[in-house]
């Protein structure tokens, strides 16, 4: 009772819809699944869908919640992944359970992009608006130049680091784990959709509560008006570097579930495109709206997909949706249309 | 005005210069507990400066201010407020997405002892302290007459209703000196009234001394204390209502010779 009672308490509306959107998506699939009524074109999108849905949560966080346009979350979710592949090879002898190996690789990807997150926001946070929108920009594709040239190689002695040039020589039975811009190769592929979904419910109750919480006030504060939240004590710079730090944790975390469901990523997968792409679904969605988040993002991963029986004019169909969801996201009328429907129903709460 | 009462403010010849221009000098200034005093001015004269000093939004060049015995020489606009000053600014600044209690509740961020965990995990003593904190937040905002408003997004209220929301928001960090700035701006008379009497009962029931900047001079005559007038960052004239309506001077840079 407690449990149900702290997963939907009071004041939460948007919460338990995005909560009850989730679990009921998840069923519905999961039995469609069973059936073998899903084609294997969207069942294989399953998984990244999961990804790009938690890393557009936390860049919500980031985006909307703390204010800072973010355009490097690819590089978070690249240092995610790369990490995550690291510890799979290395732990693929000592914890035989996919399922516990995956835990430990999404939780090690979120705590190392976590920290970088961290070091990067100490420079990045004393910019605003437009020159912290570049200077994301820049790390994002300073990371992925970094994972470009990066070697890693496993064997009986232990992790062995190269970089741009590989002069590794690896004992007996010792294999690569991490080659320079071909990237990751030889993973064993551990990710599921469970696994996905469960993530997506454990970073929708992460930024959910701490939205909600005097962390989640102090951040909005900061957006609204630095200067007030200064004069009614609240320490800006630490304050923005949380919503940073957790953004970017999510971003890893995300990266981790997404290079486990394949058996080679290059660091190329992670560019300034999916930084962007990433945006898009936050933006759509809306700013600072989980719910909306959760519907851009799945919409938009499975539409180009969805929309291959048009062949060649697919790509000019997906420009034509992003426009109208643009149009109608922006209109006036619709939104009044959502204040009022909220407005009545906050009032309901209060009686 | 008894020198036994304890002293909230103590401010000795402070000063600071922007490059060459010296906008505020020599000012002394004690508040006493429980007082309302009034900062007065032409345009220009300094007093927003003075409060920014106060807040250390700015650094002061010269001088020190001491808020209930403290030094505030090294402390950041942070510190400065949990050594106890709250503002209010001249165009109003609240956090104008957020709602009205939320705006509320934010002031009191340091006063809620809980961690990141806490929350993330919704400890019982997140549920227990945030509704002290949600019950102590609408108290207050039921004393300005907000409470009706809780729920709305603070940006919406009409414009009298934001500017007591901000009081709202800097007494709900506790402070032990409240700075106004221009609270009467924009204003109509009727409004003014209210404000008048919003602010004795502000002082009476909080306990609290206050420090207003204000151009409209039926409210600082009628609940300031004691009055200090800058001109061009100097002081001009200190003392009693009725001693600076009859000040000779003050009314000669009111109104020009």
């Amino acid at each position: 009772m407690k449990l149900v009672k702290s997963l939907f308490g009071p004041k939460t509306r948007g919460r338990s819809i995005s909560f009850a959107l989730v679990i009921v998506a998840y069923i519905v699939i999961s039995i469609l699944q069973s059936a073998g009524s899903i084609p294997r074109m969207i069942s294989s999108l399953l998984v990244p869908v999961c990804c790009y849905i938690v890393a557009a949560i936390g860049l919500n966080m980031n985006v909307g919640i703390s204010g800072e346009l973010n355009l490097g979350q690819a590089g978070f979710m690249s240092v995610g992944g790369f990490s995550a592949a690291i510890t799979n090879a290395v732990l693929l002898n000592t914890v035989s359970n996919d399922f516990v190996r995956l835990l430990i690789c999404i939780v090690i990807g979120a705590l190392i992009a976590g920290f970088v997150g961290w070091l990067i926001s100490i420079p990045v946070l004393k910019l605003e608006g437009d020159y912290l929108a570049i200077v994301t920009l820049a790390f994002g594709q300073i990371i992925m130049s970094l994972m470009n040239n990066l070697y890693v190689g496993f064997d009986a002695d232990g992790i062995h680091f190269g970089f741009i040039n590989n002069t590794m020589q690896l004992g007996e039975g010792g294999k690569m784990i991490v080659s320079g811009p071909m990237g990751v190769t030889g993973n064993k592929m551990i990710s599921t959709f469970t696994v996905g979904f469960i993530l997506i419910l454990i970073s929708l109750l992460v930024v959910y509560n701490i939205i909600y919480s005097k962390e989640g006030r102090a951040i909005q504060a900061c957006r609204d008006n630095k200067i007030a939240a200064e004069t009614i004590g609240i320490k800006v710079s630490s304050t923005k570097t949380l919503a940073f730090v957790v953004s970017s944790a999510l971003g890893g975390a995300a990266g981790a579930l997404y290079m486990m469901n394949y058996s080679s990523v290059a660091a190329t997968k992670f560019d300034f495109n999916t930084s962007i792409l990433i945006l898009v679904y936050v933006v759509l969605g809306g700013l600072g709206n989980m719910t909306g988040t959760l519907i851009s993002t799945s919409v938009l991963v499975l539409l180009p997909e969805m929309l291959r029986f048009l062949s060649s004019y697919r790509m000019l169909v997906y420009a034509i949706v992003l426009i109208v969801m643009m149009i109608v996201t922006n209109n006036e009328q619709i939104k009044t249309f959502f204040e009022k429907f909220k407005k009545q129903k906050g009032v309901q709460a209060h009686e | 005005m008894s020198e036994t009462r304890e002293k909230v403010l103590e401010v000795r010849n402070l000063g600071i210069d922007f490059g060459g221009l010296t906008a505020v000098n020599n000012l002394d200034l004690d508040i006493y507990k429980g007082e309302i005093y009034g900062l007065i001015g032409p345009n220009g004269a300094g007093k927003t400066t003075v409060f920014n000093m106060l807040t250390k939004v700015y650094q002061p060049t010269r001088g020190t201010i001491k808020i209930a015995g403290k030094d505030m020489d090294k402390l950041n606009p942070v510190q400065a407020n949990q050594v106890g000053v709250a503002r209010t600014f001249q165009n109003i600044r609240l956090f104008s997405n957020m709602s009205v209690l939320d705006n509320v509740k934010t002031g009191m961020h340091n006063e809620l002892k809980y961690g990141l965990f806490t929350s993330i995990l919704r400890l019982p003593k997140y549920y227990k302290l945030e509704k002290e904190s949600t019950q102590k937040a609408m108290e207050l905002l039921k004393i300005f007459g907000l409470d009706q408003f809780a729920d709305l997004t603070a940006g919406n209220l009409p414009y009298g209703a934001q500017r007591r929301l901000e009081i709202a928001r800097a007494l709900a960090t506790d402070p032990k000196l409240l700075l106004l700035d221009e609270p009467a701006a924009g204003m109509n008379p009727q409004e003014t009234e209210d404000l008048m009497d919003m602010i004795r009962k502000i002082r009476n029931h909080f306990d609290i001394s206050i420090l207003l900047i204000e151009h409209d001079m039926k409210l600082v005559m009628g609940i300031c204390e004691r009055i200090t007038v800058l001109n061009f960052g100097q002081v001009l004239a200190q003392g009693l209502p009725q001693e600076i309506q009859s000040n000779t001077e003050v009314v000669k840079a009111y109104i020009g010779e």
